[in-house]
């Protein structure tokens, strides 16, 4: 192995593949088999963050950024003048035993450029994957890109081999796609993508009469959206969300905030602000949905087509219906419970198994660490001091700004400056 | 104050526990013997492990939790935090009158305290799974330091021998000055000696495999490769990888 051939390709192909956000090791119980190496957390670790503040537990990486297709978005286009670089099978294969061993990583991502066709491209990534499964007993967690447009065939062999498969549909509107990627359509990322889908609940069933069945993608799909692109709203973006998590029951839909990469006039100019804090909003509204009983129309509808960027999409919610306010968190159950501003799910568990034994009160709560900054303006509890004084939703606003500092305040006096 | 002095050991404490319980000792003071000042004024009783004790109480704890509780009861004691073992102690004794789930009432001062320790350690733990970062011998042996916050390797045993379970690895805890040792069939617990001009974050080609080096700066470059600069958030950067852990990363060295 070349060191500094390998060093530059490794410095080129990691590069490419930083875009792609997904650096999820999680969802997956893969066992060490016969005594082999690694195995799968089921919660994930990430082993060291970058400073841009992300997580790293994958080698995300792509096997080639030589690519036919042309899209506007994306760093790796045909047209951009960039080195150009490939792995070898082996390559890979040793770079991820390697990391492995020394616990740098849970595993692989590996993605790629389309070079020659879908299916010549699927086959390389799937034949590093059962390089690593079937010659080196590799059992940590192995990502691999579905590339849109590759056979059945070929996807139904990925699932044995990774945890989990992707797609990224990249642009939330039909009409955008067709703008900024117009050799792609939709339709090619939604072939694979619905095979996947249709193997894991086939294995599934399969398994549960028959025990040996080989376990399919055990940690399901996942895509990806660019926000802030294509001029979207959040309604869009957050609607395609929720029909891609209920129709192709994704496990996870990421939002990666568009870096300008390219001067092209159909996209925001090179130097333009990444917008972090509407992805991080709308990440908060994706929870909301995933894991808090909220359904996306509460949330954004034609009234509200875009989140609050100065105050959480559940606070946000909270006070265009304070008539379902205050809530009694001694009796209250646990869906209302999950709807009160600065409760979290922790919270929730822990005030639900400790009211058992008495009533709660103010000191209760704020010990269990429930931020009651925000909280104690929606709830009641066991003492007679309440927020007693019928507010309206915008003073109550204003009164948790006033005592909360927000990391973003920079963005947001940058950003709210624009309307004034 | 009269103080029971245990040998250090979980079972230990829980004699102790044994014996402050059956003399129904509300607020005791229990020690380990590391942590125990001699003073010419305070008296103490030594407190003997016996397993058979330990196992008892022990048993009694788990017949009276669920889940995690007895758990998080033990990952508390790890963490060594003076004083932790009486608010263990008492909150045991409120489980073991409180019926079942009393391990979870997080309105009781002291269940809530465990609880809070637990996360700590626990914190802690997935730490020590996260940073290790193992170098490869000479010999062949997968070789790690650690200097963790609270006395986490009894608790992370599991997680890398299910996992590296083809490869020799060492992990070692250089503030409490023992490791683990796993030989490709069982964990087993060492010490080692250090020679004084031995520095132990220090890659030197004497000790380390050729192809060492070149890993670790394959990775190196793999880490700055991989971070998108106009995101920059050192902030959130430091907050998920405190300075104090950063002599692990060989990611976080200068790179060649």
């Amino acid at each position: 192995m070349n060191h500094d051939r390998i060093k530059e390709k490794l410095n080129i192909l990691a590069d490419a593949a930083k875009y792609d956000v997904s650096c999820s090791s999680s969802g997956s119980d893969r066992k060490n088999k016969n005594k082999g190496l690694g195995n799968a957390s089921g919660t994930g670790i990430c082993h060291t963050y970058t400073p841009d503040g992300r997580c790293v537990s994958l080698l995300k990486i792509l096997l080639t950024n030589h690519c036919i297709f042309d899209c506007a978005y994306c760093v790796t286009r045909k047209s951009n003048d960039i080195k150009r670089a490939a792995f070898k099978v082996q390559e890979v294969v040793d770079l991820t035993m390697n990391f492995y061993r020394r616990n740098y990583i849970e595993g692989l991502f590996l993605s790629s450029g389309i070079f020659k066709s879908a299916d010549y491209t699927m086959e390389r990534l799937v034949a590093v994957a059962k390089k690593l499964r079937e010659e080196e007993n590799f059992n940590g967690y192995i990502h691999l890109k579905s590339i849109p447009g590759a056979s059945d065939e070929l996807m139904r062999e990925a699932g044995l081999y990774a945890d989990r498969l992707s797609v990224n549909i990249e642009i939330p509107t039909a009409e955008g796609l067709k703008k900024l990627a117009p050799d792609k359509n939709r339709a090619d990322f939604l072939k694979p993508m619905a095979k996947v889908r249709n193997e894991i609940i086939q294995y599934k069933e399969e398994k549960k009469i028959i025990k040996s069945t080989p376990t399919y993608a055990p940690a399901g799909q996942s895509t990806q959206m660019i926000v802030g692109a294509s001029g979207e709203n959040d309604m869009q973006i957050m609607y395609t969300s929720d029909y891609f998590y209920k129709k192709y029951q994704l496990r996870r839909v990421y939002y990666s905030g568009y870096v300008p990469i390219s001067n092209d006039s159909r996209l925001p100019a090179i130097g333009t602000e990444v917008p972090m804090l509407r992805e991080n909003r709308l990440y908060q509204t994706d929870w909301l949905l995933r894991f808090y009983g909220f359904d996306v129309k509460e949330i954004l509808n034609d009234q509200h087509k875009n989140l609050d960027l100065d105050v959480d999409p559940k606070l946000g919610w909270a006070l265009r219906n304070m008539d379902q306010f205050p809530v009694d968190i001694n009796t209250a159950d646990k869906r209302m419970l999950a709807r009160v501003p600065g409760l979290g799910l922790r919270s929730v568990n822990k005030i639900i198994r400790a009211r058992r034994f008495r009533k709660l009160n103010w000191e209760h709560l704020k010990k269990i660490g429930v931020a009651l900054n925000r909280a104690r303006y929606f709830m009641t509890c066991d003492s007679p001091l309440f927020e007693s004084r019928d507010l309206a939703p915008d003073r109550i606003k204003s009164l948790i700004k006033q005592n909360s500092k927000s990391k973003y305040s920079k963005h947001l006096g940058k950003q709210l400056s624009l309307f004034e | 104050m009269h103080a029971l002095v245990y040998d250090g050991s979980f079972e230990g404490f829980l004699c102790a526990v044994y014996r402050c319980y059956a003399d129904k000792v509300g607020d005791p003071d229990i020690q380990p013997v590391q942590r125990h000042q001699v003073n010419l004024f305070d008296s103490h009783t030594e407190v003997l492990t016996d397993q058979d004790t330990a196992k008892r109480v022990w048993a009694g704890i788990q017949k009276h939790t669920r889940g995690m509780e007895s758990r998080r009861l033990y990952m508390a004691w790890l963490s060594e935090a003076s004083g932790s073992e009486n608010t263990i102690y008492r909150a045991m004794r409120y489980i073991l009158q409180g019926g079942k789930g009393a391990g979870s009432d997080f309105s009781h001062p002291d269940v809530l305290a465990v609880s809070k320790l637990w996360k700590s350690v626990s914190r802690e733990r997935h730490r020590m799974t996260a940073f290790v970062r193992f170098k490869l011998t000479k010999d062949d042996i997968y070789f790690a330091n650690v200097a963790p916050d609270f006395n986490v390797l009894p608790v992370i045993s599991k997680h890398f021998s299910d996992r590296y379970a083809d490869q020799r690895w060492i992990i070692y805890d250089l503030v409490r000055k023992y490791g683990l040792h796993y030989d490709l069939k069982k964990v087993e617990t060492i010490t080692l000696q250090f020679d004084d001009d031995f520095d132990p974050w220090e890659t030197s080609p004497e000790i380390f495999d050729e192809a060492e080096i070149r890993f670790q700066d394959l990775w190196k470059n793999y880490f700055q490769s991989t971070n998108i600069t106009e995101r920059i958030n050192t902030s959130l950067h430091v907050k998920h990888v405190p300075r104090r852990y950063w002599k692990y990363l060989s990611e976080k060295q200068a790179l060649r």
